[in-house]
């Protein structure tokens, strides 16, 4: 896929696991880090971790998103009860960060560890090599002392070792070189730590944002061990959402929903990844952003049933609610490499013969383009369909370029 | 500057992808190469050749299985199209970055880790190599060099005009767009000169810039056409080019994925790289940067298609798009395979069959699926009755069919059968060969008999000939009856077999009249002598057509069915399983070659005077 997000916890439980190695020896990290979540509660891993009850603790949401101490959501230098009472409080509470709306599912646990002075470092990955920042003055003032962040470039071909980390003193540098070294090995795309402190001659890393590059799993499943991507916070799929990603796990072809304003009156039902994207771009492009109700794509050449069940979704969740001005489903896709485009019309025209009082009642208009193999026949079922039922569908092949058809049905376009 | 695609570059396809190979070739037909745009193939599990159509006539494709070894013989190919999967596409790749004839690579395969893409990347450009991808179908140069699968199918080659070279250079990241941008490109303007797919990866090992800045240096290409996506900085790297002056021919320009902003979380499209991390690899952010360099950015994708056409129409009478000579391609031939399922010809079959069939998603026996068969807690019984008799078999029957095959299973190691089979797995034969030595003792005088005597008794039977008569019949043609007499086994000392058949037969069938009949027979037969019983190929053929006529078949299809030799085939069957056992058994044994000894043979020659 792609690079993912994984939790705090899940990084430094790495670190922990191969800090000793990478570093010959020179460092370590104990493994005291907890994850609450509602399967695992903190008295359960109170149960199997002394040192929980034990020493003073840090609690703070992991769930891929940042500022937590700006939204007042970090209990620092707290007691086991009361890190248990405040976790009880939020546990399942709905959050705003930024833009983003979402419940409190995962807390981080962790010692508490009193420091003086806090540094920042950062690996994040360029076209050409491996980027470094790191700085004396780390926590929250970082992007306020930026310019007193050193920058180190490690080309592609080259390793840590050939790099000269300079005005930095030994210590930091070989934890530096050990913190590459990890984020080579293991394929991490970004690491930040910001910031860990050096406490008692060890270094501690306090707060922590990291990616994995997944396609690397092949090579890394048995380094890695059980590691989650969790879903980006606030995402919640609704029950529909849910059934096609399901369907979308089970099958070798890829069908996505995403919904966007389930009130809204277009609805797009496109074949092809790029080409959906296009489709929801020229909704917006033109205008329509806000009446845009989903986004939607099948491609990978799924069976007539796994179509059938998707358009079935899509005219199920449109016709839920009427609209007085009716509504628009726009069916459409690119000029196909070597999918039959009748066949996999097949199971759209299913779902909408069984669905077409309801497409009626809700007064909506089908806007069907289509090409590739046989696209012919398959525009031919759609304008039969459309006779057959008394649906308004209208059909166009590749005479008529991709995304016309959405000016053609929200402006009347011709 | 040489162009890396023209229409004498040929090409080593790495993966055995006979589709692609076809699809290249017929994309060479068309555009009328002289020669073919493949030169080999590799494939890592095998060596040898390959054949492929050029037009209707078959051409061979050798097959290599190293990467060094193709070049080695095909030093003029100098493009490699890896179908490598993505968990060797990256040693693959960088393997034929070491070979020097090799000086374009396209990765197909989608799913290769970010720092190995890095890496094939630097290496590529340390030796001045070009690498299209990974994750893209590749591209095409239009009349001259087709990447692949790229472009889709032959009605869509020619819709496009892809068998001819345009004035238009196309990039994009999207393999899934280009088939569609193709499209407009021929519409709005004189079509495509060259369209290359970067692929959807968030580090792609040659990017969009590296092809216009190649397409800038091509005579042929008036204009450029650009389509981004959202995710990366590559777009930035346009931008800089536009106010460095290093593009100066015409730019049109959209990044898309500008639905983005309205998702409420952060949004990853399909595409690896397709998500922005900070506003500069928004689509917005990034079509506001080209517009502003100098750009022709429309408001939407939509608004491509207008713009091309601009800049076309522009151009036009200035003369700088040349006029193209336009002619007709050839048609491909149609497939045979496909030409049959379109029912545009006909054919006489070379084969039949009536009772099984593997075409479907799993295997029938006389129409019944094999899961059927196994959820039905079918027996043995049943599928000889399905493969053999065409009938579902009632319980009767199928379990007097597993009765026979278990008594005839085996008779011991000094039958004919047993005995070749032991002497040949003592040879050092293989299991086959000692089977096949052994079953091919099974005649007229060793089981064979269940045969004979079906068909005589039924005969007999049939034409209401009395037991006497029958007896006297065959007594004046001086054949012995099939399925009457025993070597020891007599009247007062019966075979075991035959009482087991008797005694079930009487129990579970219907009818048993030709068994019934046969017994009137050997009362007579052992008047005359003890040992003329009806013995167990008799009472078996017998039964058999017992079987047969209970289920249904008349007169005729029952002796049909013995004159196929169906009633020999449970004999056949079932001894089977006993010279198997026979042969393993020896091959366990280690037993040494067998020799029968001087003492066990008379040598009686004639004398010389003799002859």
């Amino acid at each position: 896929m792609a690079q993912r997000g994984i939790r705090e916890y899940a990084a430094k439980k790495l670190l922990s696991k191969y800090i000793n190695e990478y570093s010959s020896r020179k460092f370590q990290y104990k493994d005291e880090v907890a994850l609450v979540s509602p399967e695992n509660s903190i008295e359960t891993i109170a149960e199997k971790n002394n040192w929980i009850k034990e020493k003073h603790l840090v609690v703070k949401p992991d769930q891929l998103f940042g500022k937590r101490g700006k939204h007042n959501l970090v209990l620092l230098n707290t007691t086991y009860d009361e890190a248990k009472k405040w976790i009880n409080e939020r546990m399942g509470k709905v959050v705003e960060i930024g833009k983003t709306k979402g419940p409190l599912t995962h807390f981080l646990v962790e010692p508490f560890v009193p420091h003086t002075k806090e540094y920042y470092i950062a690996i994040k990955t360029e076209q050409n090599g491996d980027k470094i920042y790191f700085s004396e003055t780390g926590g929250v003032e970082i992007e306020e002392n930026w310019e007193k962040v050193k920058e180190y470039f490690v080309p592609i071909l080259k390793t840590i070792e050939d790099i000269e980390l300079a005005n930095i003193n030994e210590k930091i540098k070989e934890f530096i070189k050990t913190l590459h070294k990890i984020f080579v090995d293991l394929d991490f795309t970004y690491l930040e730590i910001n910031p860990f402190a050096i406490v008692d001659s060890k270094i501690v890393p306090l707060d922590l944002v990291a990616r994995l590059d997944d396609t690397a799993l092949f090579w890394d499943k048995d380094k890695w061990g059980d590691i989650e991507f969790p879903i980006p916070f606030g995402r919640i799929f609704t029950k529909e959402e849910q059934f096609i990603k399901g369907l979308d796990e089970k099958t070798g072809a890829s069908l996505k929903l995403t919904l966007l304003n389930p009130k809204g009156d277009v609805w797009l039902m496109v074949a092809g990844g790029g080409a959906s994207v296009v489709y929801a771009d020229t909704v917006i492009d033109l205008g329509y952003g806000k009446e845009l109700a989903n986004y939607g794509e099948y491609s990978g050449n799924p069976s007539e049933e796994e179509t059938y069940l998707y358009a079935k979704t899509i005219l199920d969740l449109m016709t839920k609610e009427k609209n007085p001005k009716g509504k628009i489903l726009i069916i459409g896709g690119g000029i196909a490499n070597f999918t039959d485009v009748a066949k996999t019309f097949k199971g759209i025209i299913r779902a909408i013969r069984e669905y077409k009082d309801k497409i009626k009642e809700n007064n909506v208009k089908i806007y069907v383009r289509r090409g590739g193999p046989n696209y012919k026949q398959g525009l031919t079922f759609m304008k039969n369909l459309g006779e057959e039922t008394g649906i308004p569908i209208e059909v166009y092949g590749p005479e008529l370029h991709m995304t016309r058809i959405v000016g053609i049905a929200l402006k009347g376009e011709r | 500057m040489k162009q890396l695609l023209s229409k004498e570059t040929q090409s080593i396809i790495y993966g055995k992808q006979l589709k692609a190979v076809q699809r290249m070739l017929d994309f060479d037909y068309i555009s009328q190469r002289k020669i073919p745009s493949i030169a080999c193939i590799i494939d890592p599990n095998g060596s040898g050749i390959e054949t492929a159509f050029f037009g209707s006539k078959e051409i061979i494709i050798p097959v290599y299985n190293t990467i060094s070894d193709a070049a080695k013989h095909h030093p003029d190919a100098t493009v490699m199209i890896n179908f490598a999967s993505y968990r060797s596409a990256f040693e693959t790749t960088v393997q034929a970055l070491d070979i020097s004839t090799i000086e374009l690579i396209t990765v197909i395969a989608e799913g290769i880790p970010e720092r190995k893409e890095r890496i094939m990347e630097v290496l590529a450009k340390e030796k001045g190599k070009i690498i299209i991808g990974p994750a893209t179908v590749g591209g095409i140069a239009a009349g001259k060099f087709r990447i692949g699968n790229a472009g889709g199918s032959v009605e869509n080659l020619i819709a496009s005009k892809l068998y001819r070279s345009g004035s238009v250079g196309l990039v994009t990241k999207s393999g899934g767009m280009l088939n569609e941008m193709f499209n407009i490109v021929a519409r709005a303007a004189d079509g495509i000169n060259e369209g290359i797919a970067i692929g959807g990866d968030r580090y792609p090992c040659s990017s969009l810039i590296d092809h216009l800045l190649r397409y800038e240096e091509n005579g042929e290409i008036k204009f450029h056409v650009m389509l981004g996506e959202v995710g990366g900085k590559e777009e930035y790297k346009i931008v800089e080019a536009l106010r460095d002056g290093k593009i100066k021919k015409p730019l049109i320009a959209w990044v898309t994925g500008t639905c983005a902003k309205i998702f409420p979380t952060e949004v990853q499209f399909g595409h690896a790289g397709a998500r922005a991390s900070g506003k500069q690899e928004t689509a917005d952010a990034k079509n506001i940067a080209l517009k502003e360099a100098g750009a022709i950015v429309p408001d939407s994708f939509d608004g491509l298609f207008e713009k091309i056409k601009e800049v076309y129409d522009n151009l036009k009478p200035q003369g700088i798009p040349g006029k193209i000579e336009e002619f007709t391609p050839p048609d491909i031939p149609i497939d045979y395979k496909k030409a049959i399922k379109e029912g545009i010809v006909r054919h006489h079959k070379e084969f039949i069959t009536t009772i099984s069939d593997d075409r479907g998603e799993e295997v029938k026996y006389a129409g019944i699926p094999l899961s059927q068969i196994i959820e039905e807690g079918k027996s043995i019984g049943d599928v000889i009755g399905l493969l053999w008799l065409k009938k579902k078999l009632p319980e009767y029957a199928t379990k007097f069919i597993e009765l026979v095959v278990e008594i005839v299973a085996d008779h011991g190691p000094c039958v004919s059968g047993a005995h070749n089979a032991i002497v040949a797995a003592r040879a050092g034969k293989d299991l086959v060969s000692a089977l096949a030595s052994g079953m091919l003792t099974i005649g007229p005088r060793f089981g064979g008999a269940i045969d004979g005597a079906g068909h005589y008794f039924k005969w007999a039977k049939d034409n209401e000939l009395t037991p006497k008569k029958f007896v006297d019949e065959m007594k004046k043609k001086s054949t012995p009856i099939p399925g009457i007499g025993h070597r020891v086994k007599s009247i007062r000392n019966p075979d075991k077999r035959v009482e087991l058949l008797k005694n079930y037969a009487r129990e579970y069938f219907p009818k048993t009249e030709y068994l019934d009949y046969a017994l009137e027979v050997e009362k007579i037969t052992t008047a005359k002598k003890e040992n003329l019983i009806l013995n167990v190929d008799g009472c078996t053929g017998v039964l058999l057509v017992d079987l047969m006529k209970s289920i249904g078949f008349t007169n005729e299809e029952i002796e049909k069915r013995i004159n196929a030799g169906v009633l020999n085939a449970f004999f056949v069957l079932g001894r089977s399983i006993g010279i198997i056992g026979h042969i393993i058994d020896q091959k366990l044994l280690e037993t040494k070659l067998y020799r029968t000894p001087y003492e066990d043979v008379f040598y009686t020659l004639p004398k010389e005077e003799e002859l």
